[in-house]
This record gives structure tokens, C-alpha cells and sequence, in this order.
């Protein structure tokens, strides 16, 4: 025990703070990494990303008519999910239609902050939509983010084979009577449920980095989905416990006895994964496949 | 109706130093972003024109601490994010390099923000751009690298393109795919740097987007489409300029939104015309 005080600084587990950085933070990592694992294999990085930035278009909105930075959340991602699906009318124009949405919500987004930096003289706003904070999570709010983080589990455990199927081959999926549209929308509908809880509690930033590096990590080690997911996850979490450890440790830290930020380590964590992840060889017997249907 | 015109082009719309100097960078921008937004969209690479920008942002916010240049800063991280992409890219899993190497850069930025303690009105001129505070030096060094990497495109245009829309016969020609994709990725982060100090982070990439994808659904052939792409991103900045001048509305918001807007306007007017004369008016595949 006397060797963990040099690893824990004092006060770590029970600072209330923590307490709920980890708690909320575990349970964004399970979330993300499961539905993370899909959106690599469908090759959907940039509308996973996209979700997260549209999300904070949408806080800044709920700001300045002043509803719960929630709603402002979820709704943008709603609408932003069904812009993008309604424009992609070929697999072929996915990627533009989203760059056009995402544009779009960004400048939305510059319009709300100029309006609300016009109302109060307020700036910190800006960069708290960018980057949110794992610590400042509000106690009132771990509910109704678990309850997302359950309904998105949800979701995808009941799309598990169907989702796997089409994910892998969309021929395959319909040649064996899988309603491919049916089952791409109602992952959608997992992802922005799973991605704008993430962005609200810590930031667009973490949101898509917990989203894609777990899951691209974990699928170098294997290539079977099951222990893929399993893998993804276990990366999450520890990822973001060490992270939230070293962000605590770091309050002592030079050059300014601030703390650094929590998205720091995670996400130097998580690339350090990735890139060795790179290094060692592949499990030989993969599929060809899996990999191969971008966007 | 003199006075309607006195409303819109209200006075010093064409005189005032400042807005000339909007007037003249706001056009190289846009020339040079719908060019490279052409191949943008034609790769299919949104995410990067995304990526670059906001990541190189975080250089900017390092570049201020250490008080140098952020200009140099916005290029240095740029170009670094572009060479990472470049080469870390993998079959099938293109999207996952972009996003690892985006959130590692605004980590960053994050870390530099946070320990640096820089006010917020620095990050915010970064992130919305300042199209009005272009001082005469820096749209003589923006207007002449524009003028260069255009030069560059050129030089590059027929092996980009071939390895953009036909990567197997480009390969098959001796087109090396690896050093056209770092070409390519580092003509965005080149762009992106010149852009987002005008422009903003968060909105250097709709001039990327929106030009390009309108311009590819009103012409048929690689050349039309990138002369659309071009009349569209001046036309957006122009109107731009002048709206936000009158009412002071960002610039960034504005040009998104006629992106936006010329984006629908040519979608619409392909549908219409593929419902007239149902012939098949195929986009290059890439």
C-alpha cells in the first residue's frame, strides 16, 4: 500500500470530482468503444466525428434559448444524422453530403456563439464546447447519460447479427433477407444516441477519440468481433481511468501547478495503443473483407 | 432604388484599407479552396479537409505560446497532420488515421490552451477568423501563396487526377498512389493553413466543401466542374463580405450558409434535369 501513494496523490478516490469522472467516464468508454467497433468496420470514422462537432452546434443553440445543454445535444445529432442520410441518396455521395452538414452546423455554430458573446460578454463558452471537461460533470446528470449509454447497448445488442452481417458484406445481408435500410438507421440512431451523450459530458474532442481508437486498436489484435469488442473495451477503460489518474496527479505538475487536461492523456494514451497496435504483425488468418468497404 | 443600393453597398465597401484587403485574400482563398476542394470531393476525402484545419489550429494556439508566428504555427502542424495521414493510411480504414491524428492534434491544443493559459479571445479569433483584421502584408504573403500552390496544382493536376479517379490505371501508368496521396493531403494542409487564419477553423472547410460538391452537379466534365467550383466559392465570399459588413454577422457563418445554399441550388437543378433527360450523368468514380 505504501507504494501506491507515489503512483495515487493523496486524495484521489475520494474526491467527489473523480468519483464521478470515472463513473461517467467508464460508462461513456464502454459505450463508445462498443458502438466504435461497428463504426470502424462500416468505415463511418467522419460521420462518428461529425456527430460529436454537430452536437455542440446544438448545446450552443440550447444556450442561448436556455434549455439543458442535453437536448441541444441530441437534437443536433438528430438532425444532423437525417440530413446526412437523406442527402447520401448513392453510397457514393456519403462523404461530401456530410462534409456539407457538418460545414453547415459549424457556421450555425459560429452564428449562436456570436450571438451569445453579443448577449453576455462571456467567452468561456467557446472553449468549453470544444473541449468540455471529464471533471466538471454535474452529479444530477449521471442518470440520464447511463440511461443513453443502456439504450444505445441496447440497440445494438438487439441488431447484433444483422448489423455484423451488413456491416461485413451488404450483398451477403440481402441475399439472406436482412432489411439493410432498416438496420443502417437504427444504427444511426445508436451512434448518435452513444456519440452526443459522450460529446456532452467530455467534449467533441474525447467523444470521437474514445469512438475510433479503442476500436481500431482492438481490431489489429483479432478478427473476431466478439473478442474485438471485448478488447475495445477493455481499452477504453483503462485508458480513461489512467487518464483521469494522471490528469489528478498532474494538479502538481510544472509549469503552472493547473492540472493538465484529461483529454491530453487519454487521448496520448490511446494513440501510443494504436501506433503499437500498427507495429506487430496482424493475426495472419484475417479476413479480407472486413477492412475493405470504406465509407 | 439608389437607395437600396446605398443600403447594401454601404459606404467604404470599396475604400477602406481593411476591406480591401478582405476583398483581395477572401478571392485568393476562394480560388485556391475550390480548386483543391475539387480533388477533395472527388477522393472523397471530406474528413481530411476537415481534419487539417481544426488540427492545425492547435499549432497556432503552440505558435502563441512560444510567441512566434501563428501563420507559421497553422503550417508547420499542418503539414505535419497531412505527412501523418499520408503515410499512416490503410486499405479500407482511411477515416481512422484522419480521426487519430485530428484528436491527437487538438489534444494538443487542448494541453497548450490549458497550460498556457491563453485568453479566450485568442482562441476565438483562431476558430471564426478575423476576414477584416488582414493586414497589407499579410494579403500580399496570402495572394502569393495562393498564386503558388495553384502553380503547384498544376504541375501535379494530370497524375492527381488519374490517381484520384482511376487509382489502378494510374498505377499502371507509374503514378506512385503513396506520393500522390501525401501530395494530396499536403496541398490541404497548405491550404488550410492559408485559410484558416482568414476564415477560421471551424469554417476553412465548408469553402473546401460546399464549392467543389455544387460544381460536380452542374457540370459533366472535371474541367467545367472545377470552373463552377471557382465562381461558387468567389460568388459565396463576395456576397459574404458584403452582408457581413453590413450587419456584422460572422463570416464564417455567412459563407457556410451560401455554400450551403449553391450546394441545394445544384442539387436541385441536377434532379430537375436527370427527371427531363433521364440520361445517365455519371460522376468519375473514384
Amino acid at each position: 500500500m505504501h507504494g501506491l501513494q507515489y503512483i495515487v496523490a493523496a486524495g484521489f478516490f475520494q474526491s467527489p470530482e473523480v468519483q464521478v469522472a470515472l463513473m461517467v467516464g467508464s460508462a461513456v468508454a464502454v459505450t463508445s468503444a462498443v458502438v466504435g467497433t461497428f463504426v470502424v468496420i462500416r468505415g463511418q470514422s467522419f460521420l462518428g466525428h461529425a456527430l460529436g462537432d454537430v452536437g455542440s452546434t446544438g448545446a450552443a443553440g440550447a444556450a442561448l434559448i436556455g434549455i439543458q445543454a442535453i437536448w441541444g445535444f441530441l437534437s443536433g445529432g438528430l438532425i444532423a444524422g437525417v440530413a446526412v442520410d437523406v442527402l447520401s441518396r448513392r453510397p457514393r455521395e456519403r462523404d461530401v453530403a456530410t462534409g456539407v452538414v457538418l460545414s453547415s452546423m459549424l457556421g450555425l455554430s459560429a452564428l449562436f456563439i456570436y450571438l451569445i458573446t453579443q448577449l453576455s460578454s462571456s467567452t468561456g463558452v467557446t472553449q468549453e464546447i470544444l473541449f468540455g471537461s471529464i471533471f466538471t460533470v454535474a452529479p444530477r446528470l449521471v442518470w440520464p447519460l447511463s440511461v443513453l449509454s443502456v439504450l444505445a447497448l441496447m440497440l445494438i445488442g438487439f441488431l447484433y447479427r444483422p448489423l455484423l452481417l451488413s456491416s461485413v458484406s451488404v450483398d451477403a445481408a440481402q441475399s439472406r433477407g436482412v432489411p439493410v435500410r432498416l438496420v443502417s438507421l437504427l444504427f444511426l440512431l445508436a451512434m448518435i444516441t452513444a456519440v452526443e451523450q459522450s460529446a456532452l459530458v467530455v467534449g467533441a474532442l474525447l467523444s470521437t477519440a474514445l469512438l475510433i481508437g479503442p476500436a481500431a486498436t482492438a481490431i489489429r489484435f483479432t478478427r473476431q468481433l466478439g473478442y474485438t469488442l471485448l478488447l475495445a473495451t477493455v481499452f477504453a477503460l483503462a485508458d480513461t481511468w489512467v487518464g483521469i489518474l494522471l490528469a489528478y496527479n498532474s494538479f502538481t505538475w510544472p509549469p503552472a501547478g493547473r492540472g493538465w487536461p484529461v483529454s491530453f492523456f487519454i487521448v496520448a494514451i490511446m494513440v501510443f495503443l494504436y501506433l503499437v497496435s500498427q507495429i506487430i504483425p496482424r493475426s495472419p488468418s484475417r479476413r479480407a473483407d472486413k477492412g475493405g468497404d470504406s465509407q | 432604388m439608389m437607395q437600396i443600393w446605398g443600403q447594401v453597398f454601404q459606404p467604404g465597401l470599396f475604400t477602406y484599407p481593411f476591406l480591401i484587403h478582405a476583398w483581395v485574400s477572401a478571392s485568393a482563398i476562394a480560388i485556391i479552396s475550390a480548386v483543391i476542394g475539387f480533388f477533395v470531393n472527388l477522393r472523397g476525402e471530406s474528413f481530411v479537409a476537415h481534419a487539417l484545419p481544426r488540427g492545425a489550429f492547435a499549432g497556432a494556439a503552440a505558435a502563441f505560446l512560444v510567441g512566434a508566428s501563428s501563420l507559421l504555427g497553422l503550417s508547420v502542424f499542418a503539414v505535419a497532420m497531412a505527412l501523418g495521414m499520408g503515410t499512416m493510411r490503410r486499405q479500407g480504414e482511411k477515416g481512422v488515421s484522419t480521426a487519430l491524428i485530428l484528436v491527437m492534434a487538438l489534444a494538443l491544443g487542448d494541453l497548450f490552451l490549458t497550460v498556457g493559459n491563453a485568453y479566450a479571445p485568442e482562441v476565438f479569433a483562431l476558430l471564426f477568423g478575423q476576414l477584416l483584421g488582414v493586414s497589407s502584408a499579410e494579403m500580399i504573403a496570402i495572394t502569393i501563396l495562393s498564386a503558388v500552390l495553384l502553380l503547384v496544382v498544376g504541375a501535379v493536376f494530370r497524375p492527381l487526377l488519374l490517381s484520384s479517379t482511376v487509382p489502378e490505371f494510374a498505377a499502371a501508368r507509374g503514378v506512385p498512389l503513396t506520393v500522390m496521396n501525401i501530395t494530396f493531403t499536403v496541398l490541404v494542409a497548405l491550404a488550410a493553413s492559408l485559410t484558416v487564419p482568414v476564415v477560421g477553423a471551424l469554417l476553412a472547410f465548408s469553402l473546401m466543401i460546399g464549392p467543389a460538391a455544387a460544381g460536380w452537379y452542374l457540370a459533366k466534365s472535371p474541367g467545367r466542374a472545377m470552373a463552377y467550383a471557382v465562381a461558387v466559392a468567389l460568388s459565396s465570399v463576395w456576397i459574404s463580405i458584403v452582408i457581413g459588413y453590413d450587419t456584422s454577422l460572422p463570416v464564417g457563418f455567412l459563407v457556410a450558409t451560401f455554400c450551403l445554399i449553391a450546394y441545394g441550388g445544384a442539387r436541385w437543378i441536377h434532379f430537375s434535369r436527370s427527371r427531363r433527360a433521364p440520361a445517365p450523368s455519371q460522376r468519375p468514380q473514384s
